[in-house]
């Protein structure tokens, strides 16, 4: 089993980050421009120097070994691919760099040339290709030194937004056949939740939350995390006996919050609409304000049934086929298992 | 602004022929039937053959030549490690910015101060070694101290166009020492380097004040031996001389041009 953990001092983009990244498993790093993600990633890569702390690889120390000398290849955000170098040299620099038999170095360029759809550009200088070609060879370039881990800066941020959707297909599917670690630094919680087996959400050098997608999608440990990985609606709530109190209503929480006054988050499309009696447990009553239809869904904000329209806007993404119009009222079920209490942070 | 536009291309056009009226002037002159005077003799070939045929002068072009070269090739190599070196390694931001005006220093001072500083060194010098006698040894060595700071400028504008990345691309792909340097920093730098050692060796080429002060009686350079000539009487041999030294400076800028575009391409 690989193991990488990292503990970083007093570093003003990394103020200390421990992380356990496992062997063959695609591993994201998501966060907003600034939290230390790409400084992080190039620590792992060895360009850059921790100021304290230790980063492993399968138990190994390697901290401080030059970039050079660790088996972990880097595709970078500008793809840096050698200019005066055609895609065959390109992609063969790192095996050359070793040394490699040329026959060798010819039958695995080949095979990753092959893998990544790239035959019969052998001989086009970088540019001559177009972007997501130049993207393709730079993959090819790291993997076909079959490192111990793939880092991935932002490879997607110059792309096209369709082109985007169909590489993160097409690099997960890359990363189950070649059951390699991937480690993915981006700013896309989409391109996070897609590719990724577990991903950790990053602000102000920290680690917010680690855990797979789903898991950190629907449990969100704080604000923070919770508004990053889509929309969330948070309510401000005092705990009361086994209940929650809100100014909409009170809840019960599958897990009971640890704090008395604190903040509640549940994601648009949990909320449930519906008819019920008022009074029954998890169930309010609110008007809507404005219904937004987009296609696959319907986005409704809602005021509470009493108090002005703008007084409260709570957000629901429903299926519904029904018509909702500005004034109508309706009945809305908080499942108790989707009523995540925040922490404070 | 439309009736602005004859105006503007007028004063480019009458600003391009003040600049080129003198050198074409003197071509002209140079190929004009008349030892002396101002008028138009009917056309000759003759200064340009007699130049060929005086020996002080080939001995200048020659002397000329090889300063440049030399000294370029000298100045290239440091000029290019220096380079380098203050991009590379990781300096203090001071010390940097400190560096980089030592860079710059040498290519705005006056040519004359540094002639001036560079008699009173090798004067000084010349107590301990021989070597230091005003001759070409000397000349060389003045030139090499004014192009430098050119060549290290012209290198690291193409180090700071390229970036980091292709650099840590290739140590990511265990590119070290020397596989590093000869395969992905040179070739990359090769434009810049060229562009560098052609503006070290037009400036050596045309370099007069530093020249004047650092060279001996067996060093006469193209630029000493016309300013002597000169003092003597302005004869159609230094036209003839003058409009040789003016296509040759022609034809090296038309190569860098074409060679910087021909890499841009890459």
């Amino acid at each position: 089993m690989a193991q990488v953990q990292k503990n970083f001092g007093s570093h003003k983009a990394l103020k200390g980050v421990d992380l356990e990244v496992r062997e063959g498993e695609f591993f994201t790093l998501l966060g907003p421009s600034g939290c230390g993600k790409t400084t992080l990633l190039r620590i792992i890569a060895g360009l850059e120097l921790p100021d304290s702390g230790h980063v492993f690889l399968g138990g190994r120390d390697i901290t401080r070994l030059p970039a050079a000398k660790r088996q972990v290849n880097t595709v970078f955000q500008s793809y840096a691919l050698f200019p005066h170098l055609n895609t065959f040299e390109n992609v063969a620099f790192g095996l050359k760099a070793r040394q490699t038999e040329n026959s060798e170095v010819r039958r695995r360029v080949g095979e990753k040339l092959e893998m990544m759809s790239l035959g019969g550009l052998e001989r086009r200088y970088p540019h001559q290709l177009s972007g997501g070609q130049k993207q393709r060879v730079a993959l090819a370039r790291a993997l076909v030194n079959e490192p111990d881990i793939l880092l991935l800066d932002e490879p997607m941020s110059a792309l096209d937004a369709h082109l985007r959707a169909q590489v993160q297909e097409e690099l997960r599917r890359l990363q189950r056949e070649l059951k390699q670690t991937f480690i993915l630094v981006t700013h896309d919680q989409d391109e996070a939740m897609v590719v990724s087996d577990r991903l950790a959400v990053m602000r102000d050098g920290l680690v917010e939350q680690v855990g797979e997608p789903r898991e950190v999608y629907s449990k969100p440990r704080n604000q923070f995390v919770a508004e990053f990985l889509g929309a969330a609606n948070i309510i401000a709530a005092r705990r009361d006996g086994g209940r929650v109190m809100t100014s909409l209503g009170s809840f019960d929480l599958s897990a009971a919050p640890q704090w008395d006054e604190g903040r509640l988050a549940i994601r648009p499309e949990r909320i449930l609409l519906g008819q019920a009696p008022a009074g029954d447990p998890n169930w309010i009553q609110a008007k809507v304000s404005e219904a937004i239809y987009r296609g696959q869904s319907l986005d409704v904000w809602l005021a509470p049934a009493q108090g002005p329209a703008d007084d409260y806007r709570l957000r629901v993404r429903t299926q519904s086929k029904e018509p909702l119009r500005p004034g109508d009222q309706v009945s809305l079920f908080f499942p108790p298992e989707d009523l995540v209490a925040l922490d404070h942070a | 602004m439309n009736a602005k536009r004859p105006i503007v291309a007028a004063i480019a056009i009458g600003s391009l022929i003040f600049l080129y009226v003198p050198s074409l002037a003197v071509a002209v002159f140079s190929v004009n039937n008349a030892r002396y005077g101002l008028t138009w003799k009917g056309f000759t070939w003759k200064w340009h053959q007699q130049l060929f045929q005086n020996e002080a002068i080939l001995e200048a072009a020659l002397n000329s030549l090889l300063v440049a070269g030399v000294s370029t090739a000298i100045a290239t190599i440091l000029g290019t490690a220096l380079a380098l070196g203050l991009d590379r390694f990781p300096w203090p931001r001071r010390l940097s910015t400190a560096m980089d005006l030592l860079v710059h220093l040498p290519v705005v001072t006056p040519d004359i101060i540094l002639a001036a500083a560079l008699v009173l060194s090798f004067n000084f010098l010349r107590g301990f070694s021989e070597i230091f006698d005003l001759g070409m040894g000397t000349l060389i060595l003045g030139h090499i101290t004014f192009q430098i700071s050119f060549v290290t400028l012209v290198v690291r504008s193409r180090l700071a166009a390229l970036g980091r990345d292709i650099d840590e691309a290739a140590r990511d792909l265990y590119a070290t020492g020397p596989y590093l340097f000869f395969r992905i920093t040179l070739p990359l730098l090769m434009p810049g380097i060229l562009a560098g050692a052609m503006l070290a060796f037009t400036l050596s080429l045309d370099d007069f004040i530093i020249s004047f002060f650092a060279h001996g009686p067996d060093s006469v350079t193209l630029p000493i031996y016309i300013y002597s000539s000169i003092r003597r009487g302005i004869s159609p041999e230094i036209h003839a001389l003058s409009t040789l030294v003016l296509m040759a400076t022609v034809i090296l800028v038309l190569i860098a041009e074409r060679f910087s575009r021909f890499r841009a391409a890459v």
